[in-house]
């Protein structure tokens, strides 16, 4: 029963930091009906900057091993980023955006190539260490079941950024912006919207999501390398698509049951088939319910 | 502006293409033969290259410079560049310079088959020495025996790298003794019951797991829980979950220094406190600088321990500091004794042709290597001692030695 429940806990964990990703990649989707593929590197870039942002932190009163500093990091880690989700934008897919689905779809496999290989000119491909941005403490609850702090944090910070945005997208203009132009962008721009400025908006807050996301997951496995992002951007993109692709909660909650599959799966005696078991899951939902837990079937009138 | 017609974006691509295939070319030729081109860290020496006079031997070292295993590749080309200078600056062998043709595989799997080929059919070395990551060396024996061009692995302890051929060699023991070794020492501990955590995709991980496992239940000990994850893997809390679930007194963990330290580091959080013990795979100070606090009171067995008081052990430490300006691992020294090995043997047989070199390789008797005396038996393994290193105070300390 003991394993059991930390299994769930250790599920919950990483599938908070599946969905803070995911939502990266259905608030995209959702907006330009494309599949971003350079998200999970767009984590990676999150990673490292959180890395180099942390050494001018030393100076500061409170030091590194603060709740403060790690709000500083993080934050700081989100804006950069935020830029480059622009910068990606603005560079590599408005100029492609009158052209067919799949021309976007291999740019954006081109952009995460580059992020990852220019990553790893750029920072060398060892891994390195991720500094400690908060003091580690466990609780051990009753039935066995051990709490890290580590853990706390990281389901801490997703929900909140989860309300976040939530409130963004349901209580303010530029929400009801981006609501507006993934229901109907011609009619969205007939109704005012200022089409390329939502746009880059919906990027800016995706990829401050996948920052959050980096800084969380390095901060989990304790240490940095240029190829991070791969995998985890390839599970959250799975978690969106089981949950629905377009849907907001259909994307976190597809994170957190990704999560929970992983941990189960890696914690029995199929430990070595956890991914397969992972993009399993996939394939059934898919065969279940083609468009995903909470994702509407688009039905096209012929 | 025109919008690319579909000649202008098939010209454009076809160009890209040849570009690309024309600079990765370029990145391939081979590099000038010095030892140190292909790594920026050590400090250039120039008596490895005699200027004129008697023509060299090359020796073909293919390793990994870069990648995750960039510590084990660089430990190793300092280890035998030393090596090769204090030959050369003693008269060489047989009158002639050695000459190390280095050669990086980015620790990546399939590098090693094309620079292992490319140093035997066009650089045309006389012997190959590499590699430490027994994977990789499984990839290169193949192609040195169908050659027939000697090859010393200095570290790769998987028993079926030698098995493959009489060209394949080694430098330290195999992971069936060292498997007892671990074995041997958490029984002196008390330890009676033991999860493992394996890494499947690597050679090494489930050679050393398997012959515990034979040495420790043969003894009387306990398995309680095989968990296994893949290289490249990050979070290894479910495995934790379910070995913590089976109350273990130690896990074992064949794994390389890359992922152990994050290993433990998450077996920590978890709650899990019994010592974590591993092979020579741990053998780096990334060791540490990965995982911290979390690593203390580990243990792993080793070739050799830089504190110890041999001469020549004392002598080699002394010489690579004063080089490198850093202590030396067990990797180093292996490298070192590779190329000393090698050397030893050409000299013994008088010449650098595979039939007598082979020959000369597998008599090779008593020799005074730094990580202990080598004789070669049968199936071209030697048998040495390993050491015990516990990690404490965030350094490695020499504890015990243990003897076949």
């Amino acid at each position: 029963m003991a394993e059991f429940l930390q299994q769930t806990v250790n599920g919950l964990a990483l599938g908070s930091i599946y969905a803070l990703i995911a939502l990266g990649y259905t608030l995209v989707y959702g907006v330009l009906r494309f599949v971003n593929f350079a998200h999970g590197d767009v984590l990676m870039i999150g990673a490292y900057a959180a890395v180099f942002l942390h050494g001018p932190l030393r100076h500061m009163p409170g030091g590194t091993h603060s709740v403060g500093g790690f709000v500083l990091v993080t934050a700081g880690a989100m804006l950069v980023c935020a830029a480059l989700g622009v910068l990606i934008e603005f560079l590599a897919y408005r100029p492609l955006r009158r052209q067919a689905r799949l021309t976007v779809l291999i740019t954006s496999i081109g952009v995460s190539l580059l992020l990852a290989n220019g990553g790893q000119i750029v920072f060398g491909a060892n891994q390195r260490p991720f500094p400690d941005l908060l003091p580690e403490k466990n609780l051990p609850l009753a039935a066995g079941v051990v709490v890290s702090s580590s853990h706390l944090v990281v389901l801490g910070v997703a929900l909140l950024l989860l309300l976040l945005l939530t409130l963004v997208v349901h209580r303010t203009r530029y929400g009801l912006a981006i609501r507006a132009l993934s229901q109907n962008p011609t009619a969205a721009a007939l109704m005012g919207v200022h089409l390329n400025g939502t746009i880059s908006f919906t990027f800016a807050i995706g990829s401050a999501l996948a920052g959050a996301a980096g800084v969380l997951y390095a901060m989990n496995i304790h240490s940095v390398e240029p190829l991070m992002g791969t995998l985890p951007g390839i599970k959250a993109f799975i978690a969106a698509v089981l949950g629905g692709i377009g849907s907001l909660h259909g994307a976190a909650i597809g994170g957190l049951i990704l999560g929970l599959i992983e941990s189960f799966a890696g914690g029995s005696v199929l430990s070595s088939y956890r991914d397969a078991i992972a993009f399993g899951a996939l394939v059934l939902i898919l065969l279940i319910r083609p468009a995903g837990l909470f994702g509407s079937a688009q039905t096209e009138k012929v | 502006m025109k919008l690319p017609t579909p000649d202008r974006i098939f010209t454009g691509v076809l160009a890209a293409l040849l570009a690309t295939a024309t600079l990765t070319s370029c990145k391939k030729s081979p590099t000038p033969a010095s030892t140190d081109s292909t790594d920026a860290s050590a400090p250039s020496s120039k008596g490895s290259k005699a200027p004129a006079g008697p023509a060299p031997i090359r020796i073909g070292e293919f390793t990994s410079l870069t990648g995750v295993n960039a510590s084990f590749g660089q430990s190793t080309h300092k280890g035998s560049t030393l090596a090769v200078e204090e030959i050369n600056a003693k008269g060489g062998v047989l009158g002639r310079p050695l000459e190390l043709v280095t050669r990086d595989n980015q620790s990546k799997a399939g590098e090693t088959s094309i620079i292992v080929r490319d140093l035997i059919s066009r650089e045309k070395v006389v012997a190959l020495i590499g590699e430490i990551a027994s994977r990789r060396s499984l990839e290169a024996a193949p192609i040195a025996q169908d050659s027939g061009i000697p090859m010393i692995s200095p570290a790769s302890t998987n028993e079926r790298v030698t098995l493959t051929g009489n060209c394949i060699f080694r430098i330290c023991f195999t992971d069936g003794f060292q498997g007892r070794v671990l074995s041997k020492f958490l029984s002196s501990l008390g330890v009676k019951k033991v999860a493992i955590l394996v890494d499947n995709a690597q050679d090494y991980s489930v050679g050393l797991s398997e012959n515990f496992r034979k040495a420790f239940t043969e003894s009387g000990g306990q398995i309680v829980s095989e968990q296994s994850y893949s290289s490249g893997d990050k979070d290894f809390r479910s495995q934790l979950t379910a070995i913590k679930a089976q109350n273990p007194e130690a896990v074992l963990l064949p794994n390389y220094y890359t992922e152990a330290p994050l290993v433990v580091r998450q077996a920590r959080q978890l709650g899990i406190d019994v010592p974590f013990v591993g092979g020579d795979g741990w053998d780096s100070t990334e060791l540490v600088t990965l995982g911290g606090d979390a690593m203390e009171g580990s243990f792993f067995s080793n070739h050799f321990a830089p504190e110890s008081e041999k001469a020549a052990v004392q002598q080699f430490v002394k010489a690579y500091r004063d080089k490198y300006q850093t202590d030396p691992d067990a990797i180093a020294a292996l490298g070192y004794d590779a190329v000393g090995v090698l050397a030893d043997a050409i000299t013994r047989a008088g010449s650098t042709d595979p039939i007598p070199l082979l020959e000369a390789l597998a008599g090779t008797k008593e020799f005074p290597a730094v990580t202990g005396n080598i004789t070669m038996d049968e199936n071209r393994n030697p048998t040495k001692s390993a050491v015990i290193i516990r990690v404490e105070g965030g350094k490695f300390r020499y504890l015990e030695t243990v003897t076949p």
